[in-house]
């Protein structure tokens, strides 16, 4: 789960992480109100999205007047933001951040992630700041820094040290940078973060480490225990579909092809789109109905999956392990009765109790072929939604 | 011959007396595994399945020799359960429960990388299997055929349909390992692609992975290096769109990295015969195989 940059803020706030004075607001009258509790004569107004290049997107300004802070928010509020990171729809928004202006000297970028290779929470930073940090360890690898955190003890200050001597620090920035690098890491830690990210951590005229953006996904598997953390959930930053899956246990990502699938698995599921496009097609969806594939979730995996336009065939594959696909037919056939599925549909069943399921569908009536393997399957889906591609 | 599992390990389960944990032990003791008992905790001295209950980890090892244990608790309570059997003394841990935090799994990789002798599989995963002697897990045993194909995979439904190819041809399986489909697993693919070439039983392997991570690029090296009998390698995801995470925790193109394009490119370099569509797993092991 992603969080906006003020939520990140409020966080690096909680832990002692110098962040500016800021405020996120939901109307134009409360950005003005904003500016003018913040004090000064500039202010820093962003839009707030769950989407990198902002700034290039006219989403982040400069504002030189209060009429400036309340135009960029009337401007954008209500409305979509599209990035290199969105699609052409763009990321709604409804929330502007209204920050006090920071003057810089110097632009560095410091983040976090869980390294699977190494197993290790890995601290990065470089001198390149401001840039896509992607870009930097593609073209010049050796201006990233790293920093191991050692799982038994933690991150050790001389880390930090070793790092702030390492981009050019001096002095007092040393010790602002070691702080910020040991309350990151337990934040980090102690937040269940999968991603963190400050991109730039700035070095100001004044000569202080200051954090000037914030970027911390975390990990969707530890929210049960982070209450607070959940309630910052955003839905209107996800696919509408892909939320109202997941209120349905189901996983779905959206694609844009015309072969709608619903498969038993997440690694099937991806096969299964591969092998859709490997036979001419192309794959509408990704979606796990989950082991238990019942009436209830099948019917609210075909709603899904046909309020997507662009589907003219479903596929299903189910290869049944501990549960019949007599079962299953039963709850695809109950499915297609209520949500009346008016797009040809072509199921594979593998396992357990496969033959009796196939007999199943087959005297339903309905319009759903049977296939005879998965190949054939692919094929029949392929063909069903007016051939290959 | 076999890896990690056989007729004789003595398996107990945590959380035995749960919903996953009953509906799974029955489908174990039917399939003939040595399934010798389960801990929940405050249950102790009572009897489950017609198999005894103990309170902790220690008294099951103790009183029933077990070496092997398999885990269904709740994802919260996973590294602790894990952390009991491994100082418990139980050798191969197999923990199939999904959504257990990364850091836990972080945490618990650390603590076991400090008491060798002690293997996690798992988690999130459907377990291991030798096929005629011992199931630890929710696959369906009844697809599975002895052989001598070793099978290790990311994910558990593909898992089946190598299995399922691999049973119609006759050709059969050693051991059937699912590694899981979280970002830190227990054992990677190299720790169990090196159980079977050492295991005589194993004559070829068939390993099935996935986007995300670069597990598959470091078995890949592995392979070139060490292993000698051939591999058939299949990687889903090649449609998977970047960024979004496919159902698995650790199915996730992040930062451009991991994709499937990347992985086949890594297999097929090591000398792996690699195939683009999840069915032509059995054809493929008949042609680098030679067998009928």
């Amino acid at each position: 789960m992603n969080l906006h940059e003020y939520q990140a803020k409020g966080l690096f706030r909680d832990y002692g992480i110098p962040v500016s004075t800021g405020f996120a607001v939901d109307t134009a009258e409360e950005a003005v109100e904003a500016a003018k509790k913040i004090g000064g004569e500039r202010w820093v107004a962003k839009v707030q999205v769950h989407a990198g290049g902002r700034g290039k997107a006219g989403g982040v300004k400069l504002c030189d007047s209060l009429d400036e802070v309340r135009a960029f928010a009337e401007n954008w509020i209500g409305k979509n933001v599209v990035t290199f990171q969105t699609d052409e729809n763009g990321q709604p928004v409804s929330k502007i951040f209204v920050e006090s202006l920071t003057d810089i000297d110097r632009e560095l970028y410091l983040g976090a992630v869980l390294d699977r290779s190494s197993r290790r929470v890995v601290f990065m930073a470089s001198t390149e700041g401001g840039v896509e940090i992607e870009k930097v360890a593609e073209e010049t690898p050796e201006k990233i820094l790293r920093a191991v955190i050692n799982p038994y003890v933690g991150a050790q200050p001389y880390q930090g040290r070793q790092l702030a001597f390492a981009l050019g620090l001096k002095g007092e920035q040393v010790k602002q940078f070691t702080n910020v690098f040991m309350a990151l890491s337990k934040l980090f830690h102690e937040c269940d973060c999968s991603l963190l990210e400050i991109n730039p951590l700035v070095v100001t005229k004044e000569g202080n480490i200051h954090c000037l953006d914030a970027k911390l996904g975390l990990d969707g598997n530890a929210l049960y225990r982070h209450p607070k953390l959940k309630a910052m959930h955003d839905p209107s930053q996800e696919d509408e579909r892909e939320a109202e899956a997941a209120q349905f246990n189901l996983n779905y990502v959206a694609l844009d092809g015309s072969i709608g699938c619903m498969v038993n698995g997440a690694g099937l599921a991806m096969g299964t789109m591969d092998l859709v496009k490997h036979r001419g097609g192309s794959p509408a969806n990704f979606l796990d109905v989950g082991g238990g594939a019942t009436k209830e979730a099948v019917a609210e995996a075909f709603k899904i999956i046909l309020s997507d336009s662009n589907v003219k065939a479903v596929l299903i594959n189910i290869f049944g392990g501990i549960v019949s696909c007599a079962t299953i037919a039963e709850g695809i056939i109950g499915a297609v009765e209520e949500v009346g599925v008016n797009v040809p549909v072509v199921v594979r069943f593998e396992g357990n109790n496969a033959e009796n399921g196939r007999k199943r569908l087959a005297e339903s009536g309905l319009d759903i072929t049977a296939a005879k393997s998965l190949t054939d399957a692919a094929d029949k889906a392929v063909a069903a939604a007016g051939g290959k591609a | 011959m076999s890896i990690l599992i056989d007729k004789n390990t003595k398996v107990i389960c945590q959380g035995f007396t749960g919903s996953q944990g009953t509906l799974h032990s029955e489908q174990a003791l039917k399939y003939g595994t040595a399934l010798v008992g389960g801990v929940t905790p405050g249950k102790g001295g009572s009897e489950h399945l017609g198999l005894p209950v103990f309170d902790t980890v220690a008294d099951a090892v103790a009183k029933t020799g077990a070496t092997a244990s398999v885990i269904y608790v709740p994802a919260a309570f996973c590294k602790d359960s894990i952390l009991e059997a491994a100082d418990a003394g139980i050798e191969l841990i197999v923990c199939i429960t999904e959504g257990i935090p990364a850091l836990d799994m972080l945490a618990v990789k650390a603590a076991l990388d400090a008491q060798p002798g002690v293997r996690l599989v798992g988690p999130n995963c459907p377990g291991v299997i030798t096929p005629g002697q011992c199931k630890i897990g929710i696959m369906p045993g009844e697809i599975h055929l002895p052989g001598k194909v070793g099978i290790v995979s990311r994910s558990g439904t593909l898992t089946y349909e190598a299995v399922k190819q691999t049973t119609d041809r006759g050709f059969g399986q050693s051991t059937c390992v699912g590694i899981g489909g979280d970002p830190i697993p227990g054992s990677s693919f190299i720790d169990i692609l090196s159980l079977f070439e050492q295991d005589p039983a194993t004559e070829a392997i068939v390993m099935v992975g996935e986007i995300g991570g670069s597990a598959e690029e470091e078995a890949a090296e592995f392979i070139k290096a060490k292993v000698s009998k051939p591999v058939v390698g299949y990687i889903a995801g090649v449609t998977a769109p970047p960024g979004k995470r496919m159902g698995h925790a650790g199915a996730i193109i992040a930062g451009g990295k991991g994709t499937a394009k990347e992985k086949f490119a890594a297999l097929k370099a090591a000398g792996v015969r690699t195939v683009e569509s999840l069915a032509d797993i059995g054809d493929a092991l008949a042609e680098v195989t030679g067998w009928k």
